[in-house]
């Protein structure tokens, strides 16, 4: 079975490097996290396959959002974050000081746990990336970045009417399909997601489950997810943390019928500690 | 490994996952107690307990419904994962595998009720050391399931072999008398299918095991299986 | 386990006695009457405060209502050629330096011609204020030709009339002990017998400045003096304040130096404001010269108090900003200063809106910093601009309380009257404002 298990603190095994995935979309090595003192990674290597859904899932505090936000270097605006080893994006290292933050941040979109909206209109609420990246010449090409944003995020039919209400206005589902669509309209070429349904109904969370299978086809889908029915739905691959450790990863498939490790064995089949 | 495992934090799956087992073990023994009784029925030439075996397969068949209907429930209810899903997935499959195991004891029963009413024959000795054979296999593997022991249920399915040996071997014996003699042809066709029944249920048995290998590894057994019966080739040609 | 055994509860013969709630009467009924009396101390609490807060505003415009309205006399004043114009040119200059106060004194005095004496001349002359020649002045000025003719004005009377017009001179202390006499009381009855006092409103109140006198004494200075002060004051802090709490929060290094910066600013806060007048004696008069008394120096003292205030409140606006909007902005690949300009700053103006006008609303209340700094010097001029010597509300009040005519009593509560009025009127606008960002947004 194509497997990588990685013992707790070990270093990366040579079944493991031989285990990096061809053409990953995002590769990460030995990568690093502390928060002051405190380490919440330890030596993570993990690829990221293009074009597919990759869960992060584990128990609270294991550091599946840590390393998610390693990603985009969300953690910068954290005060005493320190990030170390190598995460590349098609092989340009992320964390290079010559690499301009908020640009990548235009290429690897963020959705959050919580819907959040800007509290403007609708339509604002996606033309504030494209506009503060200058994508759109006038007024007709930012029409049509909402529109095709919109549509992709399969919000358009809900909300074209009232594209000049506040987004706040919104339901929960909705607000996070906006924000979906928000983050989609700067063209990324991942999409991060924070659990990204822990706040929905199972109506909303289907919806947008049913919404990731469709980005997929254009888009490289990272999310973390405390619902391992959620990661068996909606993942193509599987990685598993536990109290900093990436414990395991591999096809989903193979990580939810039979898991190498005890800890992820554990985990899934609720019988922890 | 992983019958020393941490129970689960809701406890009441832990126990449903137990009746399971339970379940199991007993459709097992069931299983086991009507291929010996049907086997003895053959042999002491005594109807009566054919036909009890007859209808005791009714218990297994019971058992099975049970089985169907509480793997239901499990995956409804709790959503069961890797070694759990596994579990209730293998649980569905031995129960009907065992099932069949029950039947073929029947359909053995039904041919003795029938034999009865010829002359004893000779070749009918073979029969019981085969079924003891099937039967060994049978425990070895359930017993594998319970303990959850991968390597007690590989070498158990190595052991079908030695079924599908003797099979043949009764097999060529049949050919023999039958040839001998035109009037035994309609018993030993009985007990060439009686032997057959017995080869099926060592079939079963090696399905159990292979079940078993994937319930604790997560991976299907992936040696080829031992093939011992080579009747197919002259027969299917 | 551990060295101390837990022995369990004590058991009648091994099984646990099961404990139930205590569910008798007596229990609930206590607990009920322990909440009634914790809300009857909170209804004590704000019932005690509502009632201080009423009294003093019931003393206050009681006290100060009267200051709005002015007593006059009407009289028939003879304009005599010779004494208003004694250029005899009826130039503007001439007309300007006539003695228009000797024409409305003979015209009180011919109302009463038995009165002979000097003193008592004198006496009757006191019913006039020094200035109730300035309404025949400013007639004459408009329209000479009524020179020679006689005219009736309503002139302003003096302190010691309007007092006893108002009733705040009672009759029945002995003649000694109050300021006017009872010959001035029994003229002040025929007077008002005749329908010659009369009462108008004081407009003069609201746009001339301080006074000897309490009857010309008006705040219109004092709140020309604050407008500007406040205006400085506002103009320096708000820019400054919000754009170093933006800076703290946002985007200065949390180290050392920025820590000791943040104490010091809200230890600022709590400084004594006489501290900040001492400091703007030493610095804006003594180092770099400014005029004395001038709104431009009151306003930068002001400022300065105000800084802390409006800092801290910024500060707290900012933080307030939920942190999944800032999250939402970074993720979209907006830079700090997009993410601070375009979502944090618009959501936190109501709040930075709030904390500057309550810290304006709390320097225009304030006294001890501008006294520091020569706001408390009598100006009977309205300044005109930033430069101007001047003074404030709160100094104004100050000084009229100090003042010992029983005139300015009535117009020091209704200074504090106007004073207060502009407080409500600013926080509501703290509030309207406050409101209004809220929905646009």
């Amino acid at each position: 079975m194509d497997m990588g298990t990685l013992p707790a603190g070990a270093a990366m095994s040579p079944a493991v490097a031989s285990r990096a995935i061809e053409g990953a979309k995002m590769t990460s090595r030995k990568v690093c996290v502390h928060y002051g003192q405190k380490q919440a990674l330890f030596d993570v290597d993990l690829d990221i396959p293009s074009r597919q859904v990759t869960a992060l899932i584990g128990p609270s505090g294991c550091g599946k959002s840590t390393y998610l936000r390693c990603l985009n270097r969300m953690n910068d605006v954290i005060d005493g974050c320190r990030v170390t080893g190598d995460i590349r994006l098609d092989g340009e290292n992320i964390y290079d000081p010559k690499l301009d933050v908020v640009m990548l941040r235009a290429r690897i979109g963020m959705v959050f746990q919580k819907p959040n909206p800007f509290p403007k209109s609708i339509y604002d609420n996606i033309a504030y990336g494209p506009r503060i990246h200058g994508m759109a010449a006038g007024k007709t090409e930012m029409d049509e970045i909402v529109q095709l944003s919109l549509e992709r995020a399969g919000l358009w039919n809900e909300v074209k009417d009232r594209l000049a209400q506040p987004g706040t206005g919104l339901s929960g589902g909705q607000q996070q399909r906006l924000c979906i669509a928000r983050a989609i309209a700067v063209s990324p070429e991942v999409i991060l997601m924070d659990e990204p349904c822990s706040a929905l109904d199972p109506i909303a969370t289907a919806k947008i489950e049913e919404l990731m299978d469709e980005l997929r086809e254009n888009y490289t889908i990272i999310i973390v997810t405390h619902s391992m029915q959620q990661a068996a739905r909606v993942s193509q691959k599987t990685a598993f943390f536990h109290l900093g450790y990436l414990v395991e990863w591999g096809d989903t498939e193979q990580i939810f019928t039979s898991p190498r490790d005890e800890r992820t064995q554990g985990y899934i089949t609720g019988r922890f500690g | 490994m992983l019958n020393k495992q941490a129970d689960h934090i809701v406890k009441s799956f832990d126990e449903e996952l137990k009746q399971l087992n339970n379940i199991i073990a007993e459709m097992g023994g069931l299983a086991e107690a009507q291929l010996d009784r049907a086997v003895e029925s053959l042999v002491r030439r005594n109807s009566d307990l054919a036909a009890q075996v007859v209808n005791d397969d009714k218990r297994i068949d019971n058992l099975e419904t049970e089985i169907g209907s509480l793997t239901v429930r499990l995956l409804a209810l709790r959503q069961p994962m890797a070694q759990d899903l596994r579990e209730v997935v293998a649980a569905i499959k031995i129960a009907s595998d065992i099932e069949r195991i029950g039947d073929y004891a029947k359909n053995i029963a039904k041919r003795a009720i029938v034999l009865s009413g010829f002359a004893p024959m000779k070749p009918v000795a073979t029969i019981p050391r085969m079924s003891r054979l099937a039967l060994t296999i049978i425990k070895d593997v359930l017993d594998a399931y319970i303990a959850k022991d991968a390597e007690a249920a590989r070498a158990a399915w190595r052991r079908d072999e030695e079924v599908d040996e003797m099979y043949n071997s009764v097999f060529r014996e049949m050919l023999t008398y039958m040839m001998e003699d035109p009037r035994n042809i309609g018993p030993c066709t009985h007990l060439l299918f009686i032997a057959k029944n017995i080869e099926r249920i060592g079939d079963h048995a090696t399905n159990v095991a292979e079940i078993v290998y994937y319930l604790v590894h997560g991976r299907s057994l992936d040696e080829a299986r031992p093939k011992g019966d080579t009747t197919n080739v002259p027969i299917d040609g | 386990m551990t060295d101390a055994v837990f022995t369990g509860p004590a058991t009648a013969n091994g099984v646990a006695k099961l404990r139930r709630p205590d569910l008798s009467e007596g229990r609930i009924r206590r607990r009920y009457a322990a909440e009634r009396r914790f809300r009857l101390y909170g209804i004590l609490a704000i019932g005690f405060a509502v009632f201080m807060l009423g009294f003093l505003a019931i003393t206050v415009i009681l006290q100060g209502s009267s200051a709005f309205w002015q007593t006059r006399i009407a009289l028939d004043v003879a304009i005599d050629a010779a004494t208003v114009d004694p250029a005899g040119d009826r130039s503007e200059d001439s007309l300007r330096s006539g003695d228009y106060q000797a024409v409305v004194r003979d015209a009180l005095r011919g109302l009463f011609p038995e009165v002979t004496g000097r003193a008592d001349r004198r006496a009757l002359g006191d019913f006039l204020s020094n200035a109730a020649g300035m309404v025949v002045m400013e007639r004459v000025l408009a329209d000479p030709s009524i020179i020679g003719t006689t005219q009736r004005f309503e002139v302003l009377a003096s302190t010691d009339l309007d007092m006893l017009a108002k009733g705040k001179i009672r009759r029945d202390v002995p003649e000694a002990d109050r300021p006017v006499k009872d010959q001035q009381i029994a003229w002040f009855d025929r007077l008002e017998a005749e329908g010659r006092i009369t009462s108008t409103f004081n407009t003069a109140f609201f746009t001339t400045g301080d006074s000897r006198e309490p009857e010309q004494a008006g705040l219109g200075g004092a709140m020309m003096g604050t407008f500007l002060t406040i205006v400085t004051a506002i103009l320096l802090s708000l820019p400054i304040s919000v754009a170093a709490a933006i800076y703290l929060e946002e985007f200065a290094p949390k180290n050392k130096i920025t820590d000791i910066i943040e104490v010091n600013i809200n230890n600022l806060a709590a400084v004594p404001s006489i501290v900040f007048g001492l400091l703007g004696l030493a610095v804006l008069l003594g180092f770099f010269g400014l005029p004395r008394g001038a709104p431009m120096v009151g306003g930068m003292v002001l400022s300065l108090m105000t800084l802390p205030t409006i800092i801290i409140a910024t500060r707290a606006a900012l933080k307030a900003v939920p942190p999944s909007i800032r999250e939402a902005a970074y993720g979209v690949g907006a830079s700090k200063q997009q993410v601070v300009l375009h979502h944090v700053l618009p959501l936190a103006m109501p709040g930075i809106m709030t904390g500057a006008i309550i810290g304006t609303a709390r320097a225009m209340g304030e006294s001890a910093a501008v006294l520091m700094i020569g706001m408390v010097a009598f100006i009977v001029d309205v300044p005109g601009s930033i430069t101007d010597s001047s003074t404030v509300l709160p100094v104004q009040i100050y000084l009229w309380a100090d003042a010992p005519e029983r005139g300015f009593v009535e117009r020091t509560s209704a200074g504090i009257m106007v004073m207060l009025v502009f407080l409500v009127l600013m926080n509501a606008a703290a509030v309207i404002i406050r409101r209004r960002f809220e929905r646009r947004w």
